[in-house]
């Protein structure tokens, strides 16, 4: 190890950093796109909802609250008898607890929820951070397509 | 009205433990000497670690860590979740690596039911893995110099750290916490394009550790700080149960990715070597994991190129209860070996989680290895010795 | 220039001296810390740094300095009140101090004095005081520690630094700082004498470790261990807060202008610029010292935002055992090539 090696080459090292462009992205100004992947915010789309209860029980952190109630719709056929049908009354899903982990997601047997790769949705009360399901549902046209697979990869069966 | 007036007995007695312990601590002893409280705010202590050391002049007489005071009872947690819940848990135990805190609880719980996922899950489990070790081991690369004084190396650690997490969202949707494994398999495969981009990221990957090279290794101050520091033999090292690449340092040539053939990942496909330093001391911690992130990103690119086709996941029950019964799965995580201690009396969770986290082992030797050293070198030897708060308290 | 101008303009003159000195070391402390510590060190980190507050974030220096006037001014509560107080000005005055004998032209000098670099030199370690009394009075384990660190610290590299000056003087056969300046203007290099003399050739060894002892004289890394933020928080000003702080701040960066300033004079050749005289040389010269000041602030940040720091032991063995035998040789070789010449 020469003098070079211990004490130029590092102050070689600064010098090309500065004179190569930084990587700093100005956020307000300009922004990354998120990966389509990427777990932002959970948009719901009430019309598949069943009130089945499925994400609140498997959530981790218990940040969802749903409730619903029995009601009759109009029968399929002429004559018939009246429905029973669940209706959602309430979906909320509070981002301050919530983990983020996607599970409430993935075990959603009828697709009502999705990730949406959006995030600038920070609020300056806590209590703002309580999503109610129009402000979910609003999300719903933020949800990309799910990204095409690597080479090597099986579908999914029944994929979103 | 006085805390003990209110309480239970057992209440009242842990009250007492805990002011006679505090009271141990903090108490100025009649010695000659000064008792210098580094924490458990500190700039050194990557967290709320607190270390009492009793100072003659600069000279450390003794040390005393103590931890605890980001405990966040995840073993205890682990009790009323689901398996599935469990991984976005344990997530947060190393955070700077967190997939890999994922999978040694995945597999124990495979284990139970006696599953395997199929090979191409375990590539990519095994690429993941190897990213955490990436996206853990750049920043202590870069946050080695920022302890000794150098301020620029942890901002190109962060600067290409960001490229791993890039990787690692744009397969799991999660920067930090992926939460990606699934009993029996994986949750997704990975989207189109991601090899060749994961390609690149290695390369810069290589080249960042090129310049720590040449910016904090091969640099005279930085070897004078590091050299004799903090010299840990390998016999105190196997005394202390330190491993990873801290008992690599000191010469002990264990690494459970090459000693484990059963364990099912994909590491045995891989050619890599496994790099152990004689010396033991600061600079050698160092100088181990600088080769060992070169020797994970040549793991992925092998492994990438490898990559077999096939499904992601096993059949397994849409509700998955595990058998009775009880497993210890082990893996060489980034900062050392990781274990899950899995009892399960055949509901939906486990009954008990017993989690070995290596930066435990890891700092208990703090005691032993601080003492005579200076102030400076105390800083030196923590930073070299490489604990994450989380993996200590969890 | 004082003796040509009459005694009653004594008044009006002081004023402008010191108007002159209080303006120069805050706006080259702002200067400072704009250009290198926000700008430089950023993209040598490859990051943008400050953008928002003006141009390239040109303005952020001036709402910095807001801010920590906005700030609460705390004394801990077994802080020696007076001399926690007391400290930062301390430090303030050294650094002020130090650029009145700094000259900028041939006539724009504050004060000429025949003993102008012993001035400096003697000034400066002034701030050892401050900084002692504000580890001292802090009552702080921090700040006493990083208080002691940087008085031994401060003590060690006093000496290399005088001593680096000493080769100088014995070249140039003066005190003054202006007779300096004008001893390597006239000189003249093994024969040729179109750029006169810079000393930083015939005294590269007292220049380079000028450079270090600097270093060290103005806690940068590799020599930050008094306010090492890895283990002593910040050293000595761990328990300041609001502006006193912000004397410090303008207090180290001040003294790095300072320095560089005395530096570019002592080895640079000043204000000289080969060729011009006269007025010109008056309103180039400052031109001509700021670039030298900042060609000497890049190299010493540069260091600063490279190099990890060294251990205060490390550091006094490095001075006593290899700076200062070193720069008595230099001594020693300058005398005698200045006897045999």
């Amino acid at each position: 190890m020469g003098f070079y090696d211990q004490y130029l080459k590092g102050l070689g090292v600064t010098l090309k950093t500065l004179t190569t462009k930084a990587v700093t992205v100005q956020y307000p100004h300009e922004k990354e796109a998120p990966t389509t992947r990427a777990r932002g915010v959970i948009a719901m789309l009430e019309e598949n909802c069943t009130v089945c209860m499925l994400c609140v029980r498997e959530c981790p952190d218990w940040c969802i609250y749903i409730e619903g109630h029995n009601d009759l719709a109009p029968p399929r056929r002429e004559g018939g008898k009246p429905r029973k049908a669940n209706v959602l009354d309430r979906f909320d899903i509070d981002y301050g607890l919530c983990m983020y982990c996607g599970i409430c997601v993935e075990v959603c047997p009828f697709d009502a929820l999705f990730w949406s790769p959006e995030f600038e949705y920070s609020e300056v009360n806590i209590a703002d951070l309580l999503h109610d399901k129009e402000r979910l549902g609003d999300w719903v046209q933020t949800v990309p397509e799910a990204p095409a697979l690597e080479a090597g990869a099986e579908a999914k069966k029944g994929a979103k | 009205m006085s805390v003990t007036e209110t309480a239970s007995e057992w209440q009242k007695a842990a009250y007492i433990a805990g002011q006679a312990a505090d009271a141990r601590v903090n108490v100025e002893l009649e010695a000659e000497g000064m008792t210098l409280n580094i924490g458990p705010q500190h700039p050194a202590t990557h967290g709320t670690l607190r270390i009492v050391v009793r100072l003659d002049g600069e000279q450390v007489l003794w040390a005393d860590p103590v931890p605890g005071y980001m405990h966040r009872g995840y073993e205890k947690l682990c009790e009323v979740r689901k398996y599935p819940q469990i991984t976005t848990l344990v997530n947060r135990i190393d955070w700077l690596g967190s997939f890999a805190n994922e999978v040694p609880f995945i597999l124990a719980a495979e284990e139970l039911m006696g599953i395997e996922a199929p090979p191409r899950a375990q590539y990519i489990r095994t690429i993941f893995f190897e990213m955490a070790r990436l996206a853990n081991i750049t920043l202590f690369l870069g946050d080695m110099g920022v302890q000794l004084g150098a301020l620029t190396p942890v901002f190109y650690a962060f600067r290409d750290r960001e490229h791993v997490l890039n990787m690692i969202e744009s397969a799991t949707g999660g920067r930090f916490h992926p939460n990606y494994d699934r009993v029996g398999g994986l949750k997704d495969d990975l989207p189109k394009g991601w090899v060749a981009e994961c390609k690149e990221v290695m390369h810069r990957i290589r080249t960042f550790c090129d310049q720590m090279d040449d910016l904090l290794v091969g640099n005279e101050v930085f070897q004078t700080r590091t050299r004799g520091i903090g010299v840990i033999p390998a016999a105190v090292a196997q005394d202390y149960g330190l491993t990873g690449a801290n008992l690599r340092a000191s010469g002990v040539d264990h690494d459970l990715r090459r000693d484990d053939p059963n364990i099912a990942m994909a590491w045995k496909h891989a050619d890599f070597k496994v790099w152990t330093h004689p010396d033991g001391d600061s600079f050698a911690r160092y100088w181990v994991r600088l080769q060992e992130t070169r020797e994970a990103t040549k793991i992925i690119e092998q492994l990438l190129d490898g990559l077999p086709a096939g499904p992601i996941m096993t059949k397994v029950p849409r509700i998955i209860k595990v058998p009775e019964g009880e497993a210890y799965v082990q893996t060489e995580n980034p900062l050392g070996i990781m274990g899950y201690y899995v009892v399960s009396k055949g509901d939906l969770g486990p009954f008990r989680v017993k989690i070995r986290t290596p930066s435990f082992n890891n700092i208990s030797i703090a005691p032993w290895v601080l003492r005579g050293v200076y102030v400076p070198d105390v800083i030196t030897i923590l930073a070299s010795l490489y604990f994450i708060l989380g993996d200590i308290d969890r | 220039m004082t003796h040509v101008l009459a005694f009653e303009y004594f008044p009006l003159l002081t004023a402008i001296k010191i108007i002159v000195i209080m303006a120069v070391i805050p706006l080259g402390s702002l200067v400072f810390v704009y250009v290198f510590l926000f700008k430089m060190m950023s993209h040598m980190q490859s990051r943008l740094g400050p953008m928002e507050a003006g141009p390239h974030g040109a303005l952020q220096p001036v709402v910095e300095a807001i801010k920590f006037l906005q700030k609460e001014d705390i004394f801990p509560e077994r802080a020696d009140r007076l001399v926690f107080g007391l400290a930062p000005f301390v430090v303030l005055v050294s650094t002020f101090l130090l650029y009145a004998v700094v000259p900028a032209g041939p006539r724009l000098v504050v004060e000429d004095l025949d003993t102008g670099i012993f001035f400096a030199m003697a000034i400066s370690s002034v701030s050892v005081i401050g900084v002692l009394m504000a580890g001292w009075a802090s009552a702080n384990k921090y700040a006493l520690i990083g208080g002691l660190r940087a008085a031994g610290q401060l003590i060690a590299y006093e000496l290399p630094l005088i001593l680096a000056v000493v080769g100088v003087v014995i070249q140039a056969g003066t005190l003054s700082l202006q007779g300096i300046v004008h001893a390597q203007a006239d000189g003249s290099m093994f024969g040729v004498s179109v750029i006169g003399n810079p000393y930083v050739f015939t005294q590269i060894i007292g220049f380079v470790i000028f450079l270090i002892a600097a270093q060290a004289e103005l806690t940068q890394t590799p020599f930050d261990m008094p306010v090492a933020e890895s283990e002593l928080v910040a050293g000595y000003m761990t328990e300041y807060t609001g502006f006193r702080f912000l004397f410090f701040f303008i207090g180290e960066f001040g003294t790095a202008f300072a320095f560089a300033a005395l530096a570019s004079t002592l080895f640079l050749g000043g204000w000289y610029i080969p060729g011009v005289h006269g007025t010109m040389a008056d309103v180039l010269g400052p031109v001509a010292l700021a670039g030298k000041i900042m060609a000497l602030g890049f190299l010493i940040f540069w260091v600063r935002f490279t190099y990890p720091r060294l251990r205060e032991d490390q550091l006094q063995k490095f001075a006593w055992k290899f700076l200062i035998p070193l720069s008595l040789l230099n001594i020693v070789g300058t005398a005698i090539l200045k006897v045999v010449r």
